[in-house]
């Protein structure tokens, strides 16, 4: 290999060990991102705080709340004396839910006609609806729960079934645990925010310490330069990914149903995209503070529009058209069903293709415009 | 006599770094006191540190008779300082720089304007006065910085290095401001709120600091600083004294060889080549010796002298001769 | 005869409206020590980056050990050295890294030329330093060893001694002397009147114009005309005006205790101290002064 690029990398890798809080710094927020956001960034809903107004008190109303704490959707936090508390409580968000038990329940029970008045806040759509539906299958659940002991009580020799039953089966992530959406997502973002972050910071400061003015006096060819400079930071992103693909599978519990190799051979088709776009935002910025800045306007966009946190199918379609020149939506597809489905790479060529041809513009683009020159 | 800048014994470290080491400052009302010194040796810091912009580690200062730790702000209110990158506002006018300058120093609405337009007049930006600082050339903006810091009418002007890299022309003009304000007292009353006592028509105390030794010797008295202490100090002739007759000045050729038979003199204890000639420091008392030997040498030695004179030593001689 | 090394023929830079280097012509011979002496701003860097073909010119050709310096640009920079302004360090890495990885960029990998280099600098002993502790001087000296780790024919240097003290600046000196023995060709920025009296040769630059070049006893000789007075008169500041308002005085100025006059058409020291009495003024000394370089600037900005 050639002197001039083993003296870069040599330089860079002294540089990065002997600068032990940056290194940490790399190695360690990816885990706090993963933790962060493998916890809060999820659309479960559990133990939503509900709040009770029980006017019945009697066993059949203590039957209906039981069937409630069975499921862990709610936690019955309040029990309450009036209507008007409910409503204090919601506006409060201390109780996101309420229920009023009407007086009459236990009677009206043994007529057949019984109803619970439930109310929900609606503030947040995602959890309302999840809450909503939870609470209606409850109910239902509950109902027939009755209808059966009423039947089995009047000694009928029948037992109640419902005339069609749909039998969902969910693939792939069979709980719906977001984590196993989210992780992937994680990843993907990691990989890709921190590629092209150090790769801008690291090329601007040679230009602001006066350094790269040395540099381009002697003999070094700018690819020379490029390549020596984004190998070590490649290799510390690589670094991060197998350390958040393991995090993520023994403590996340997230599957991995494709071979490390492949995930890692397609990984390094985002990084391309990612070192490019630091490279290019490096031949724009003159201060490391302008090249995160610069870094971070793409970045943010990128993110929200890669289908991180929200599905692109429930965008505007001219949200989604954008969404195409952006590498991670191409990579989150891919990292997801490499560890999800466990595919093979024919189902995904599309998107691999997208990838690889985007990496080697933006590069090319960077290429172009990285000279050996001030001005 | 009484010293408008009084202080004993500064000591200010940055983590284990010494940045100032005990230093001892007595400047006299009309006094110029040069610190002269390279990057790092403590020049700046000793300024920041009179100006109350960094908190001293150990010693006293006093700036017009009040302690710069216990009265900071009457010592403050009394000092002008001119930092090493003033900043002025480009997109902003003369006038506006100098009246932002001024109000945030305290100045009411009543006061600032008749200051303003008295200082600018002293500076000679008067005519500029609507001009926008970024269009003015180098010198002007310096003269601009000098204005801003005057602007509160202090009795205590404090530069830091402000005429680096600046063109000789432009650092005549500065250095004659300068100089005309400390030879002429304050002609209007001090501010309202220096009720310090202090008379009318007081003269002004500036401290320079420059790393150019020609600059040096335009001041009435000159600390030479080093690792933070101030090694030497005293008027420029004082200090060029000490080395008075020790100076020779050799022209001849080849040059090469020249200094070569110099610095093998056992009278000559540095030889410093200056493009076609070189300047020899030699020992204490020596120079009838060596003004009689050293011809012989280079003539025995093959080379040709065609002068060897004694010259009147400059400032960076004696600053050598001590740090050696 | 050989041909000269660097050959600069209106060589010119504009940044939009603004020209850095206006027209600029010279020639540096085989093994001279040349200085470009202006303030900041004159145009010096932006030369210096053109040679090396940092910059492109906006008119006007260069030729630097016989190639042409925009379009030969990597010939130029594999056999020139070259040290920039800010000290190109890395801050983080030791002396002897620093070195080696500029060795290693110019394909120089034999640890004893590093080695060598280092002792040429004199900073032997100090291979393990890390770079942000040294002092200016020696941080200087480390930027010129990286300057020379492929030892250069031409050496560039862009004010080599800004920031460091009279002693370390002495030493600097005694090193290019030593490399301009060699053989080496320095070409030299500085804004400091007096170390361009270094120079073997000097060019003067004001507002990207380069106003004069020769040697530093030729600029003094031809171009301050008059005589050198040095006036202890008190109140100075009186003296100064009285002085420029006296005929056959072609300039005065303050040298701090005393005044600094150019006169012509033999105004002596006797007529200068009885004019400055008669007007009131007491008169200590008056005696003969030395142009100095700062003279030669001032007279060239005049004109």
């Amino acid at each position: 290999m050639n002197s001039r690029l083993i003296s870069i990398i040599r330089k860079e890798f002294i540089q990065i060990l002997r600068d032990p809080r940056t290194l940490g710094i790399i190695l360690v927020i990816p885990i706090v991102q993963l933790f962060l956001l493998g916890y809060s960034a999820t659309s479960d809903v559990r133990n939503i705080p509900l709040a009770v107004f029980d006017q019945s008190q009697s066993p059949e109303a203590r039957a209906l709340l039981d069937a409630f704490r069975a499921a862990d959707y709610f936690r019955i936090d309040y029990a309450v004396n009036s209507q008007e508390e409910i409503a204090v409580l919601i506006e409060s968000g201390k109780a996101r839910a309420g229920m009023i038990i009407p007086p009459d329940y236990a009677n009206r029970i043994a007529r057949g006609d019984a109803q619970v008045a439930f109310i929900l806040d609606g503030s947040d759509p995602t959890s309302a609806s999840t809450a909503l539906s939870a609470a209606q299958l409850i109910g239902q659940a509950h109902a027939t729960d009755i209808l059966q002991e009423k039947i089995a009580r009047s000694g009928m020799p029948f037992e109640l079934k419902p005339p069609v039953e749909v039998r969902t089966r969910v693939w792939y992530n069979p709980d719906l645990v977001s984590a196993y959406f989210m992780i992937p997502g994680v990843i993907g973002m990691i990989l890709f925010a921190i590629t092209s972050i150090l790769t801008a910071t690291a090329i601007v400061r040679e230009r602001e310490r006066g350094t790269i003015e040395q540099l381009i006096v002697t003999p070094i060819r700018s690819w020379e330069l490029v390549i020596g400079k984004i190998t070590p930071y490649a290799l510390l992103a690589f670094l991060d990914t197998l350390e958040v693909l393991a995090i993520g599978h023994w403590w996340f519990g997230i599957p991995i149903r494709s071979p490390l190799s492949l995930i890692l051979a397609l990984s390094g088709l985002l990084l391309l995209s990612g070192l490019g776009i630091g490279l290019f935002a490096s031949t724009i910025a003159n201060t490391q503070q302008e090249a995160m800045l610069t870094v971070w306007m793409t970045l943010l966009p990128a993110i929200f529009l890669s289908g991180f946190f929200f599905p692109l199918e429930a965008m505007p379609k001219i949200l989604q058209v954008v969404s195409y020149i952006v590498p991670l939506r191409y990579y989150l597809v891919i990292i997801r069903s490499l560890l999800l489905k466990g595919v093979g790479v024919a189902a995904i060529q599309n998107e691999i293709i997208a990838l690889a041809l985007f990496g080697i513009f933006i590069m090319g683009a960077a290429a172009l415009r990285f000279r050996k020159r001030l001005d | 006599m009484q010293y408008l800048i009084h202080a004993t014994n500064l000591k200010k470290s940055f983590g284990g770094n010494r940045a100032v080491d005990g230093i001892d400052l007595s400047v006299a009302p009309g006094e110029i006191y040069g610190l002269v010194g390279a990057d790092g040796a403590g020049k700046t810091t000793t300024l920041r540190l009179l100006v109350g912009a960094l908190r001293l580690d150990e010693g006293q200062a006093s700036v017009c008779g009040y302690d710069i730790l216990r009265q900071t702000e009457q010592a403050r209110a009394q000092t002008g300082y001119l930092s090493q990158r003033f900043s002025l506002y480009e997109d902003l006018t003369v006038l506006e720089n100098i009246r932002f300058f001024a109000e945030v120093r305290g100045l009411t609405s009543k006061e600032w304007l008749p200051r303003c337009l008295e200082i600018l007049d002293f500076v000679g930006l008067a005519e500029f006065r609507d001009r926008p600082a970024g269009q003015l050339s180098g010198g002007m903006k310096q003269k601009m910085g000098l204005a801003s810091a005057l602007v509160t009418r202090p009795r205590v002007l404090l530069l830091d290095e402000p005429t680096t890299g600046v063109d000789p022309v432009t650092r005549q003009d500065f250095w004659q401001l300068v100089i005309k304000l400390v030879s002429t007292p304050l002609r209007l009353p001090p501010n309202s709120e220096n009720l310090g006592g202090e008379k009318e028509g007081g003269q002004v105390s500036v401290i320079i600091t420059t790393p150019y030794m020609d600059e040096a010797a335009r001041c009435h008295r000159v600390g030479f600083m080093k690792g933070g202490r101030i090694i030497a100090e005293g008027t420029p002739g004082e200090l060029r004294a000490t080395l008075t007759g020790r100076i020779l000045e050799l022209r001849g050729q080849p040059l090469n060889l020249l200094r070569h038979l110099a610095a093998g003199d056992e009278d000559v204890e540095d030889v410093q080549a200056f493009g076609d000639r070189l300047h020899l420091r030699l020992r204490q008392g020596s120079a009838g010796q060596v003004l009689k030997r050293l011809p012989q040498r280079i003539k025995s030695g093959g080379g040709t002298l065609s002068d060897l004179r004694q010259v009147p030593p400059v400032l960076e001689d004696v600053f050598i001769a001590l740090t050696e | 005869m050989t041909l000269p090394i660097v050959m600069v023929d209106n060589l010119t830079r504009r940044f939009g409206d603004f020209v850095a280097v206006d027209h600029v012509s010279f020639e540096i011979n085989q093994g001279e020590v040349v200085g470009y002496l202006g303030p900041n701003g004159s145009g010096k860097t932006t030369t210096i980056r053109m040679l090396l073909g940092l910059l492109q010119p906006s008119e006007g050709q260069a030729l630097v050990l016989g190639y042409d310096a925009f379009r030969e640009t990597e010939q130029v920079r594999a056999r020139a050295g070259y040290m920039s302004q800010k000290f190109a360090l890395y801050d983080d890495l030791t002396v002897w890294e620093n070195l080696s990885f500029y060795g290693g960029v110019y394909g120089v990998r034999e640890r004893g030329r590093i080695a060598s280099t280092l002792a040429q600098v004199g900073l032997t002993g100090h291979e393990d330093d890390l770079t942000k502790a040294l002092s200016a001087g020696w941080r200087q000296r480390l930027a010129l060893g990286i300057a020379l780790v492929h030892q250069p024919r031409l050496l560039f240097l862009d004010e080599p001694t800004s920031g460091v003290d009279p002693t370390a600046r002495r030493a600097f000196w005694d090193l290019i002397y030593e490399l301009a023995e060699s053989g080496v060709t320095v070409f030299v920025t500085t804004h400091y009147m007096d170390e361009a009296e270094y120079c073997e040769r000097v060019g003067v630059m004001r507002g990207g114009r380069l106003l004069a070049m020769d040697t530093p006893a030729n600029l003094k000789r031809q171009i301050v005309k008059g005589e050198i007075w040095e006036v202890y008169a008190q109140p100075l500041e009186a003296g100064l005006e009285a002085l420029a308002r006296t005929e056959n005085v072609q300039r005065v100025s303050l040298a701090g205790d005393n005044l600094r006059a150019i006169t012509q058409n033999g105004l002596t020291a006797n007529r200068l101290k009885s004019r400055l009495e008669a007007l009131g003024l007491s008169v200590a000394e008056v005696r003969r002064g030395e142009p100095t370089l700062e003279d030669v600037f001032v007279t060239l900005a005049k004109d």
